[in-house]
């Protein structure tokens, strides 16, 4: 399994990652080696395993529905670039219409 | 419908989106009241400050667990959590927690009645729990967006239907039946315009007789029963027309404008569409445990349909006043309260669908904020029962009741409006009205048979509407003929 540039520049895309076009090379070398290594798990014979979503035997804890946490909007806020009425400030998001 | 689509049918699914009505949110311990001050209500999980971890509201679990039992549906235990990965400033972590394999809910039904009052099945496909993100705000920041993350994390259910749904009036009917069942179960106050309850219709259209599916949008933005039933149908109207004018339809989102009535593209799917999701770390699957199921089970409340069956074996109401009554939690409570009261069923369904709603929506109130309440109504209704005064006074009385708070039976007392029952002062009524008016005595006498209303109205006129009317009509007939 080997990657095109433009599969790795998707890949970049989803991630919010630029990457420079002389990495490409090593980039997708490494992550050959990981599909290399999905593709080997891939063909293990796993009909009679059950499906895991995590490696812990365990059941999630839960909290009871009670509001623990006070308003702290002044100290979360300290270390934001900009705030403005309350609202953390950022570039106009120009995407959809939403 | 145009003429030409009889051609065609429509093939159509919805998304709801319920927010739950958990005091605190789905994975942190901030509030999630409506209306704060922005970013008040926002705490370090929702803000996903390094190195937080989300721990599950056990609450949110139970309302979940609620609704696959009303839906018909098989509860997953284990369900498990699944990020979905995209970047949106309203969404800090970078990932929604959400489900993917393993949703809470899966493989239910609901019946929907339509117009017709046939019954159609609707299949459900799952309803999986997920955090909601904040809110942007554009106007205002000069070519910047504002961020109110208050909502981020609020805990909803996202109720996804098999696409078995076929006109815009299935559609609204199978919403409606959703919205009754999310009141009923008290999961959520389903507000639709302040986004409690949020729909997003999957639409795509086929020559009737095939059974390819077509290629279907996602219209969202739609926050009222009516605008669902018109964004749907604006959107099949544009497929058909589309599609018999050459074109092809494009997998997209489509945003509904409620001012226009139309839908326009919203953005492109190519890439928003990849998710990426996969198994969220942080969580480890939550197992329901029979204990907890027995106990969610037990504590399920009455359904629509089992009170509207209910309604008509007990208070022999008819199937009309029924549905009507048990469509609506409150009013159908309301309802029985009025009964305890009266101990007349079907008067008191009169009073309440008729007086008590036309009230209610003149001054644009809910049941809970009638100025009359169940106890007080069901009094007066119990006045009528018992002759104390009749129907046509009672509603000057419940109109003085609504405006002064007063119970019946003080404004029938102050105002002196009891029923004249008592034959002998009824007697001496209609003798005063014979002498008084000598020559229509006379005349009806003489064969004029239709003056015998003329003596009704001045005997009800001289009781000043409290005389029996039944009595008046037999002392009457007795007098005149002398």
């Amino acid at each position: 399994m080997s990657l095109s540039d433009k599969e790795l520049k998707e890949i970049a895309y989803l991630a919010r990652i630029n990457i420079d076009k002389k990495d490409f090379p090593a980039l997708k070398a490494e992550l050959d080696q990981i599909l290399n290594l999905f593709d080997k798990l891939n063909s293990a014979d796993t009909d009679k395993v059950e499906a895991m979503s995590h490696p812990l035997n365990l059941s999630q804890p839960t909290r009871k529905d009670v509001v623990t946490e006070p308003d702290q909007r002044s100290k979360l806020q300290a270390s934001a670039p900009l705030v403005k009425s309350g609202l953390f400030i950022v570039p106009k998001v120009i995407e959809g219409e939403n | 419908m145009d003429s030409n689509n009889s051609n065609w049918e429509a093939v159509i699914g919805l998304e709801i989106h319920v927010q739950l009505s958990t005091k605190s949110k789905l994975f942190s311990g901030a509030s999630t009241d409506f209306g704060a001050l922005p970013n008040t209500q926002a705490c370090n999980i929702d803000l996903a400050m390094p190195g937080v971890l989300p721990v599950l509201n056990e609450e949110v679990l139970k309302m979940a667990v609620k609704l696959g039992i009303a839906l018909n549906a098989n509860i997953n235990s284990p369900t498990s959590f699944a990020r979905k990965n995209y970047f949106y400033p309203d969404s800090p972590k970078g990932y929604q927690i959400s489900q993917m394999d393993k949703p809470i809910v899966e493989d239910g039904y609901l019946d929907i009645e339509l117009e017709d009052e046939t019954v159609k099945r609707i299949g459900i496909t799952r309803a999986h729990l997920e955090e909601d993100a904040g809110k942007s705000l554009h106007e205002d920041f000069e070519g910047q967006s504002g961020i109110d993350l208050n909502r981020a994390g609020t805990p909803l259910i996202e109720i996804v239907s098999e696409p078995e749904i076929s006109t815009p009036a299935e559609a609204v009917a199978y919403l409606k039946s959703i919205h009754s069942i999310i009141r009923y179960l008290d999961i959520s106050d389903g507000n639709m315009a302040e986004g409690s309850m949020r729909c997003d219709a999957n639409v795509s259209v086929r020559k009737k007789g095939t059974t390819e599916l077509g290629t279907r949008t996602e219209t969202k933005n739609v926050n009222s029963f009516r605008f669902v039933e018109k964004a749907i149908q604006y959107e099949i109207n544009r497929q058909i027309n589309e599609i018999e004018s050459g074109k092809k339809i494009t997998q997209e989102t489509r945003l509904y404008d409620s001012q226009a009535n139309t839908t326009r593209p919203m953005r492109s799917k190519e890439y928003a569409n990849d998710y990426r999701y996969f198994p969220e770390p942080d969580l480890l699957p939550v197992i329901l445990e029979k204990e907890f199921l027995k106990f969610v089970e037990e504590s399920m409340p009455e359904l629509p349909n089992e009170k509207r069956y209910r309604f008509k074996k007990n208070y022999e109401l008819n199937d009309y006043d029924a549905k009507l009554l048990a469509a609506d939690k409150e009013l159908a409570d309301f309802f029985e309260e009025v009964v305890k009261k009266s101990n007349s069923p079907k008067l008191s369904a009169n009073w309440v669908m008729g007086e008590f709603l036309a009230e209610l929506n003149k001054n644009n109130l809910s049941t809970k904020e009638s100025k009359v309440s169940a106890k007080q109504l069901g009094t007066l209704i119990a006045r009528i029962e018992d002759s104390t005064i009749s129907g046509k006074i009672a509603k000057d009385v419940f109109e003085k009741m609504w405006s002064s708070s007063k119970g019946a039976d003080e404004i029938i007392k102050e105002e002196g409006l009891q029923q004249v029952t008592d034959l002998s002062e009824i007697v001496s009524m209609v003798e005063k009205v014979i002498n008084d008016n000598p020559d229509q005595h006379k005349k009806f006498l003489s064969g004029k048979d239709r003056l015998f209303g003329f003596f009704v109205g001045q005997v009800m006129k001289e009781s000043k509407g409290k005389a029996n009317p039944n009595q008046v009509n037999e002392v009457l007939k007795d007098k005149l003929k002398k």
